[in-house]
């Protein structure tokens, strides 16, 4: 009981749909009216659960609804969901940014969360007085900083232009100033909303690792993200919200093939259409619209022999000219996590995509260990943004066997992912 | 349910006390209040020429101007006094009125963008706009101070009442909370109905030709009239202030007390309103 260091019971919030501002003051005098003549509320009897396909019966909605749980102190807890399945209205709750429409959250300890990086940073300032005022904001004295100032610097890399005003920043060099002060935050409890989407990949890695470490001190930290592999890296315990509610929990490493399994998106492989509404991040660019996985003989199949060659096949829809795109095919473990990167040319150059439908053929050697994988496919411009990309594709299965079945898969538990090609060279000396 | 809160340090529930003023999280937060202070500051005036000289230009303009057309042509009599220190005096003090009013009545909107993202005491942003009007309001008593300097010693209009200076501070204090008040309490509202930001605006600037800023209290005969004044918390401030640097001026202890208990009522209210929207304003704003 003791250790609990947050807990949230039933916790709710309702939202009003639609404008917000004009004719509210009738609710308001409806409200105050149930309130002295000491009834209930009379919205909070109303309102969906929180499901953004489904068309609102009236116009209130609850974006979390009997949210319970508790977090133990040195706990890392991953909170994962569809996007608006109510993640960052909980984070929004547990740091006081708004209030519960119902439910009670108790927490001990100083609470700091970073919804975002660089709040509060003004233009104008430089980087040093941004510094200040940031660390402030997020609930630092200005001792604290102070003591810390170097440490944050050096972080950061920008100690060049710490003079400088932070509008003359490159936006990299912005991002990582911020993360470095937020990154030196010493609360009890920190919440973290998915700001690990910035910044290149050096610096995201230096992120987890400074994440990494704070978990490691004996602070509870919440962590929101879409990115499964640092969910599966960071945390201890996940769950899962869907449509504003609790979906599933569970320790990481038995919850997360459980989510993606869930959430698989299955493929006919009879036409290999994939739906226009289907779960993806599109600019509208491009558009994926098939994909078949195939043997070497151009017959569907989703279970394949070890060491047999497949092929998939995708059709893409390039709706205006792409000057520079390229498109990758990634070979993901039930875990989310990425085996194969495929793309057209290993100089990784972007193409001319011209208006119009096009069929790509990919090929596959004999790559992969048996067992099960799922596909991710991304087309995206010169500068890594995505033009269209599909996660967690249900994918196809390499058995043990192989073809001929004059050979076998020697091991119980499969080791690794990818079947390499070796050269080795024994002598007896 | 009571033991159930006993060793939290946070309890957050869907409606606080009203009175839950939490003074003690505001004081932990001075740093950030200071900062606030500086960043205004340094945001405002960089990349001007001028830099703080605008704090004194705005109102020695302000101050000529007034005097072109209320002491020039309108002829409205300042009961002698020279009619630069008459205006500077009266428009000093209520640009820091305003000037408190003006900024603190959109602190949601303008901050919305932290406000949305951390928790901190929400307080904490408009007393930092008291704290930086403050600053403008000493460079500008300075050019105030200069010109009452000047007038004392080359005329002998000036009376000024020198064992009432010691009032000086209180008085700006009670500006301060008058400007404060106003400012959250339209803030506050704001949040859910727009219409408000359209009247501070206008409004203000009309509340400044009710105040005895461009004519002194004491050439209004009307009884009526004055009644209406002396309903405006600003009046006795303003010609006490009057009172005591230029011995020019009505020094009603009771229409100070008055301001003084108007004041505290508004500061009550607008706090508690303040802290009941702050909870939630970030779904309506």
């Amino acid at each position: 009981m003791s250790d609990t260091v947050i807990e949230v019971e039933g916790v709710g919030k309702q939202y009003r749909l639609g404008l917000v501002g004009t004719g509210t003051i009738g609710h308001d005098l409806n409200r105050f009216w149930a309130k002295i003549k000491g009834k209930e509320d009379p919205y909070l009897k109303i309102g969906d659960l929180n499901d953004q396909h489904q068309k609102s019966e009236n116009g209130w909605v609850w974006a979390l609804k009997d949210i319970s749980f508790s977090v133990k102190r040195g706990e890392v807890l991953g909170i994962i969901g569809k996007n608006g399945a109510g993640k960052s209205t909980l984070f929004k709750l547990i740091s006081r940014v708004t209030s519960p429409t119902v439910g009670t959250i108790r927490a001990k300890g100083r609470i700091a969360s970073l919804l975002e990086v660089g709040t509060g940073f003004h233009p104008e300032l430089t980087g040093r007085e941004n510094i200040f005022l940031n660390g402030a904001i997020l609930g630092m004295s200005k001792s604290e900083i102070r003591s810390k100032f170097d440490e944050i610097v050096d972080f950061s890399g920008v100690e060049r232009y710490i003079d400088t005003p932070v509008k003359r920043y490159s936006s990299g060099m912005y991002v990582r100033l911020a993360f470095a002060v937020a990154a030196h935050l010493e609360p009890e409890i920190l919440i973290i909303d998915e700001v690990l989407a910035v910044g290149d990949a050096e610096f995201q890695r230096k992120c987890l690792g400074k994440m990494k470490d704070v978990a490691g001190e004996g602070r509870t930290v919440l962590y929101v993200s879409h990115n499964m592999p640092s969910v599966k890296e960071l945390c201890t315990s996940v769950i899962v919200l869907k449509h504003g509610t609790i979906h599933d929990t569970g320790k990481t490493h038995d919850l997360i093939p459980r989510y993606l399994a869930e959430t698989i998106k299955a493929i006919e492989s009879t036409d290999g259409e994939i739906p226009v509404n289907i779960d993806r991040l599109n600019t509208g660019g491009a558009r994926f619209t098939q994909i078949h996985i195939m043997s070497e003989k151009l017959v569907p199949k989703r279970v394949f022999h070890f060491k047999e060659k497949f092929i998939i096949k995708l059709q893409i829809d390039i709706l205006k000219k792409l000057e520079r795109a390229a498109i990758y095919l990634f070979i993901c473990n039930p875990m989310g996590e990425t085996i194969i990167m495929a793309t057209e040319n290993a100089q990784f150059n972007c193409l001319l995509f011209e208006q119009g439908i096009y069929e790509i053929n990919v090929k596959f050697e004999d790559v992969l260990m048996p067992g099960s994988y799922n596909i991710e496919l991304l087309i995206c411009d010169n500068k890594g943004s995505s033009i269209d990309c599909i996660q967690n594709i249900k994918g196809f299965q390499i058995m043990k066997q192989t073809r001929t079945n004059d050979e076998e898969y020697p091991f119980v538990p499969v080791h690794g992912y990818i079947l390499p090609k070796t050269h080795w060279n024994i002598n007896k000396l | 349910m009571k033991e159930a809160e006993e060793g939290w340090d946070l309890v957050i529930k869907p409606q606080a006390k009203w009175y839950q003023l939490d003074l003690a999280a505001i004081w932990e937060y001075r740093d950030l209040l200071m900062l606030f202070v500086k960043r205004d500051f340094i945001s405002v005036y960089k990349q001007t020429l001028l830099g703080p000289l605008w704090y004194i230009i705005q109102p020695a303009l302000t101050t000529l101007t007034f005097t072109v057309i209320f002491g020039g042509i309108a002829k409205i009599s300042t009961n002698g006094v020279p009619p630069i220190l008459f205006y500077l005096s009266g428009i000093t003090l209520w640009t820091y009125f305003s000037d408190c009013l003006n900024r603190t009545s959109n602190t949601f909107i303008s901050n919305s963008g932290i406000f949305g993202k951390v928790y901190f005491p929400r307080l904490v942003a408009p007393l930092s706009v008291l704290v930086s009007n403050l600053i403008k309001l000493g460079i500008q008593m300075l050019l105030f101070l200069g010109v009452w300097t000047y007038y004392l010693y080359t005329g002998d209009t000036l009376k000024p009442c020198y064992p009432y200076f010691i009032l000086i501070p209180f008085l700006i204090i009670v500006m301060a909370g008058l400007g404060l008040g106003f400012g959250i309490l339209i803030s506050s509202l704001t949040t859910k109905y727009r219409d408000l930001t359209f009247l501070v605006g206008f409004g203000t600037q009309l509340m400044m030709y009710a105040s005895p800023i461009i004519y002194p209290l004491s050439t209004i005969r009307k009884p009526e009239y004055r009644h209406i004044l002396m309903l405006n918390p600003v009046t006795s401030i303003i010609e006490t202030f009057k009172y005591i640097f230029l011995g020019n001026g009505i020094l009603n202890w009771y229409a100070l007390l008055y301001s003084i208990v108007f004041m505290v009522i508004l500061l009550l209210v607008s706090v508690i309103v303040f802290n009941k929207v702050e909870k939630s304003f970030m779904d309506t704003v």
